[in-house]
C-alpha cells in the first residue's frame, strides 16, 4: 500500500479564490493510498517546503502530489525539497490546479470538482512512479553564438574572455550587424562605428574565437552539453588565408553599379566587395549573382590583379561540423518593409504611404545611412531623388507597430528614441530645416531617455504632432502629408521634402526556420520565446540554448548588450562543471520482449536506438535487440508508442503511469 | 472638430464581460480528456491561465513529452473510462521539440481514425489539433468548441458498455455459468 502525501496550495488567493482547497484536501484524504493531505497558503515558500519535508519524514511518505501551479513553474522546487528529505525526486508530481483550473474557471463548485479530479488522477499516477536517478553527461566546453551583431559579439567576447572557446557564425560577409550601420546612438549621440568597430576587431583577434562569416547554420543535432552543429560556409570565392585586404580587386572590378544593401541601396558597390570599409574580416566576397565572370565566363579581372592570388572562382560551399556545448542565439531583427510585404505574411502593407514608389519616403535605417559619416552621402542629409537638402522633414512613428489592423500589435520600443535622435541629427546638419514628428505616444523609459526626447523638442526645435497620418502623395517635388492633430482637433497638411517612416522591428526572415533546426519555440511574429517571461528571460525552454538581443523581442543597444552578457553568464555557469545532470526521462528496452523489428530505430529523431547483440557465455549469439543510448535519447517517447511488442518504456511516462491516470478519470 | 475616435474604440472588453456574466446551466456536462504535449499545448494551456482566459471546466489534461508518445490505446481506454470527447494536441508541424514526433503522431492518428470509424465511433468526438505555446487563445477556442460539440452530441455510450463483460460475452444467467465465473482466480 502506498503512502502518498497530497499538498494543496492556496497560492495566496490565486487558487483558493475559486477552488475550495479544504474540500479538495478532505477528498484527497479519502483516496486509497493517501496517507496525508493538507493545504497551505504558499506551498512554494520556505515554511511550505518545510511542511512537505517534515511530512515526508514523519509520515514516511513514498510519493507526493503537490496541487498548485503548473509543473513548468515549480516542479523542480518541490522535487528538490522532497530530495532533501530523502525521497527520490521523481516520486513527486504536480497537479496543476492554478493555470488549468482556478484561473480559467469562475464557478467555485465546478473548479473544486475539477481540482479534486485532477488531484485524484495525479495520485493514481504517482503510485506507479518509479525511483529514477539523474543521468550525468559530459559537457563540451565550446559555445556557439549565432549572429554577429552587437549582442552576438558581446556574448562571444564574454564567453571567450572567460577562457572558453567560442564559434561565432554570421550570415553576412562581415560581423557588425545593424549597429555598424547606425550613425550616432541615443541617448549620448556617440558615434556607433567608434564604439562598435573596436569590439569587432577584438572578436577577430581573440585567440578563443573562431569566426565563420558568410556562413549559416545547416543542422543542429544533440542536446545540452553535446550539440553537433553543421555550419555551411558559403563560397566566398576569395581565399581568406591568402587575402591581405588590399582592396585592389574592388577598385578594378568593372561591374560597379550594384546597389549596396548595407547602405540601404543608396550607394553602389562592385561585384567583389566588402560591405563597408571597417568590415571584419576585411576579406572581400564575390557576389556571384552579379559578377560578370560567373554570369558569362568572361572578365576575371580581380583574379588577374590580385597580388597574393587569393581570388578563387572554383571555391564551393563547405560544411563544417563543430562540437558545441551551449548555443547563444542572437540573430537580431530587420525593419518591416512596408513597400513589399514578405511572401506568406499575414501583415498588411501601407500602400497609402507610397513607400517604394515615392523615392523620398524612406525608412529609419535609410536615414541612418544618410546621416552616417561613412554613408553614401558622407554624412550629408540629402534626398535620394535629386540629392537636394530637404528643408522640411516629416517623421512618422509607429508605422507597422501598435497597429493591430495591420497585423502587428506590439510596440517596437526603439522608434520613439531613434526618431528623437533623427530630428536632432537633422537639426545639427540642416540648421534652418524643420522636423515634424507624428506620434501616438512618446515612450521613453530608460536612463536619460526622456531628457533626450525633451531636448529634441526644447533645444532642437522638433515639432511633435500627436496624431496619425492617413495618406502621403507626391505633388511636384514635394510630398504632401495629410494627418490629424488630435490635441488641437484639426486636420494637418504638411508639404515635406522628405518623409522618414519609423517602421516596426521584426525578427529576421527565416527566424522560424532556424528555430526549427534548434528546436526552440517562437511566437506568432517569429520572435523567439524565453523559458519564463520574468524569471528565465535569457534561456529557451530547450536546455542549452540561450537568447540575446532583438531576436527575442524589440530591444535597444543597452538592452541587447545586457542580455548578451546575461546569456554568456548562463553559458559560463553551464561550463563551470565538467559533467551535467540530465533528467532521466529516457527510453529503455526490455530485452526479453524485444523482437528486433527496429521500428523504434526508424522513428527515433535522435538516432539513439542501436542494435545490441546478446550472447551466452560461450559467445554464441542468442538474439539481437534494440538498445537506447541514454546519453543521446531526447525522451520524446515516439519509440514506445510505435513498439508493436510493447518492449520500450519511457521512464517518467510509462504505460502504467498513464493508464493509472486514465483509470482515475 | 474631430472627436477622439481613437480613444473610444479602445474602451473596454464590454462584450466579454457580458459573456461571462450569464453562464448557462446544461442538462448534460460531457467529460473531455486532452492528451497534450508538454512543450507546446500544455504551455499554451498554461498561457490561457496566466492570461485569465475562461473556458468550460469539462476538460482534464494529460501531459506527455510529445504527441509522438501517445498510444492510440490510451484513447480507447479513455473512451471506455467515461470520456465523451477526446482532444489530442501538440506542436505545429515543424515546431516539434523532438523534431518529428508530431508527424509520427499525425500519421498514427490518420490511420487510427479509420479504425475508430470502422468500429462505429463518431469521429466528431475526437479532435486532433496544433496549439503552440503562444496560443493561449487558440487553446480556449479548441476546448470550448469541442465541449460544445460533444455536449450537443450527448453522452457516449458505446465504449462504456464494453466495460461490462456481459455486454459482449452474454449474460451469466444460469447458476452453472455464475459458478464457473466466480471460480476464475
Amino acid at each position: 500500500m502506498s503512502r502518498i502525501g497530497v499538498f494543496i496550495c492556496h497560492c495566496g488567493e490565486n487558487i483558493s479564490r475559486t477552488v475550495d482547497v479544504e474540500r479538495v484536501a478532505k477528498a484527497a484524504e479519502k483516496i486509497s493510498g493517501v496517507a496525508y493531505a493538507c493545504e497551505y497558503k504558499y506551498m512554494c515558500s520556505d515554511p511550505g517546503q518545510n511542511l512537505l519535508k517534515k511530512a515526508v519524514i514523519d509520515q514516511n511518505l513514498d510519493g507526493i502530489v503537490v496541487a498548485a501551479c503548473s509543473p513548468r513553474m515549480h516542479e523542480k522546487t518541490f522535487r528538490k525539497a522532497a530530495q532533501s528529505a530523502g525521497l527520490n525526486p521523481y516520486l513527486v508530481e504536480m497537479a496543476n490546479i492554478r493555470e488549468h483550473c482556478s484561473w480559467v474557471h469562475e464557478d467555485r463548485e465546478e473548479a473544486t470538482t475539477k481540482a479534486t479530479e485532477i488531484v485524484t488522477m495525479l495520485v493514481e499516477r504517482v503510485k506507479m512512479n518509479k525511483k529514477l536517478q539523474p543521468i550525468t553527461v559530459p559537457v563540451t566546453k565550446r559555445a556557439l553564438v549565432i549572429g554577429g551583431g552587437i549582442a552576438g559579439i558581446q556574448a562571444a567576447l564574454d564567453i571567450a574572455d572567460c577562457g572558453h572557446h567560442v564559434v561565432l557564425v554570421e550570415r553576412e560577409p562581415s560581423i557588425g550587424g545593424h549597429m555598424a550601420q547606425l550613425s550616432e546612438t541615443f541617448p549620448t549621440l556617440d558615434c556607433s562605428q567608434c564604439i562598435m568597430t573596436p569590439k569587432m576587431v577584438d572578436v577577430a583577434n581573440h585567440p578563443n574565437i573562431t569566426l565563420h562569416t558568410y556562413s549559416e547554420i545547416e543542422n543542429v543535432d544533440g542536446y545540452i552539453g553535446n550539440f553537433q552543429v553543421t555550419i555551411k560556409k558559403k563560397a566566398r570565392s576569395v581565399d581568406m588565408d591568402k587575402c591581405t585586404g588590399c582592396g585592389v580587386c574592388m577598385a578594378k572590378c568593372p561591374q560597379k553599379k550594384i546597389p549596396n544593401s548595407f547602405d540601404k541601396d543608396l550607394g553602389m558597390r562592385p561585384a567583389i566587395y566588402v560591405p563597408f570599409p571597417q568590415a571584419v574580416p576585411n576579406t572581400p566576397v564575390i557576389d556571384r549573382e552579379n559578377c560578370t565572370y560567373f554570369k558569362s565566363g568572361k572578365c576575371g579581372v580581380c583574379q588577374k590583379v590580385c597580388g597574393p592570388g587569393a581570388v578563387d572562382y572554383t571555391q564551393e560551399d563547405q560544411l563544417v561540423v563543430e562540437d558545441i556545448g551551449a548555443i547563444v542565439v542572437a540573430t537580431g531583427f530587420e525593419l518591416y518593409s512596408i513597400g513589399e510585404k514578405p511572401k506568406g505574411s499575414a501583415i498588411k502593407g501601407y500602400g497609402e504611404f507610397g513607400h517604394g514608389k515615392i523615392p523620398d519616403v524612406i525608412d529609419g535605417m535609410t536615414f541612418e545611412r544618410l546621416a552616417s559619416a561613412s554613408g553614401p552621402t558622407g554624412g550629408k542629409i540629402l534626398r535620394p531623388s535629386d540629392g537636394k537638402e530637404p528643408q522640411q522633414v516629416v517623421f512618422l512613428q509607429c508605422v507597422g507597430s501598435r497597429a493591430r489592423e495591420k497585423g502587428i500589435s506590439y510596440c517596437s520600443k526603439i522608434c520613439c528614441m531613434y526618431t528623437a535622435k533623427h530630428t536632432m541629427l537633422y537639426h545639427h546638419k540642416v540648421h534652418d530645416g524643420q522636423a515634424y514628428v507624428f506620434f501616438m505616444d512618446a515612450r521613453t523609459p530608460g536612463k536619460g531617455y526622456d531628457e533626450f526626447w525633451r531636448r529634441s523638442i526644447e533645444d532642437e526645435n522638433a515639432v511633435y504632432i500627436r496624431g496619425a497620418v492617413s495618406r502621403l502623395y507626391q505633388k511636384g517635388d514635394k510630398i504632401v502629408v495629410m494627418g490629424s492633430d488630435i490635441a488641437l482637433g484639426i486636420q494637418v497638411e504638411i508639404e515635406a521634402d522628405m518623409v522618414v517612416l519609423a517602421t516596426a522591428v521584426q525578427p529576421r526572415q527565416g527566424a522560424d526556420l532556424l528555430a526549427q533546426k534548434l528546436g526552440i519555440s517562437y511566437d506568432m511574429y517569429n520572435f523567439y520565446s524565453e523559458a519564463h517571461a520574468k524569471l528565465r528571460p535569457v534561456e529557451c525552454a530547450t536546455a542549452g540554448v540561450y537568447l540575446a538581443g532583438a531576436c527575442q523581442g524589440p530591444k535597444d543597444i543597452p538592452d541587447s548588450v545586457s542580455q548578451a552578457s546575461a546569456a554568456a553568464a548562463k553559458v559560463m555557469t553551464l561550463f563551470a562543471k565538467d559533467e551535467l545532470e540530465r533528467e532521466p526521462i529516457v527510453a529503455k528496452v526490455n530485452d526479453k520482449n524485444c523482437v528486433a523489428c527496429f521500428y523504434c530505430k526508424k522513428v527515433c529523431p535522435y538516432g539513439a536506438v542501436e542494435e545490441k547483440e546478446i550472447r551466452d557465455r560461450q559467445g554464441n549469439l542468442i538474439k539481437v535487440v534494440a538498445w537506447v543510448n541514454p546519453g543521446v535519447c531526447g525522451g520524446c517517447g515516439t519509440c514506445q508508442a510505435s513498439c508493436p511488442s510493447k518492449s520500450v518504456e519511457l521512464d517518467g511516462y510509462t504505460d502504467e503511469q498513464i493508464m493509472a491516470q486514465i483509470e482515475a478519470l | 472638430m474631430i472627436g477622439p475616435i481613437g480613444l473610444i474604440r479602445r474602451i473596454g472588453p464590454i462584450k466579454e464581460m457580458i459573456m461571462h456574466a450569464e453562464k448557462l446551466k446544461h442538462d448534460f456536462e460531457p467529460k473531455l480528456v486532452a492528451f497534450v504535449c508538454t512543450w507546446c499545448t500544455y504551455a499554451g494551456a498554461d498561457l490561457a491561465g496566466t492570461s485569465r482566459m475562461q473556458y468550460p471546466s469539462n476538460v482534464r489534461v494529460l501531459k506527455f513529452p510529445c504527441t509522438g508518445r501517445i498510444d492510440p490505446v490510451f484513447i480507447l481506454r479513455a473512451f471506455q473510462k467515461g470520456a465523451d470527447g477526446i482532444l489530442v494536441s501538440g506542436c505545429h508541424p515543424g515546431d516539434c521539440h523532438y523534431m518529428a514526433g508530431n508527424f509520427h503522431a499525425r500519421r498514427r492518428f490518420a490511420t487510427f481514425r479509420k479504425l475508430l470509424e470502422f468500429i462505429g465511433v463518431d469521429l466528431e468526438r475526437l479532435q486532433f489539433s496544433w496549439v503552440s505555446a503562444a496560443e493561449g487563445g487558440k487553446w480556449v477556442e479548441v476546448v470550448t468548441e469541442l465541449t460544445e460539440r460533444v455536449r450537443s452530441m450527448g453522452p457516449m455510450h458505446e465504449f462504456k458498455e464494453l466495460e461490462l463483460e456481459e455486454c459482449w460475452s452474454g449474460k451469466l444467467d444460469t447458476a452453472e455459468l455464475k459458478e464457473a465465473y466466480e471460480a476464475i482466480p
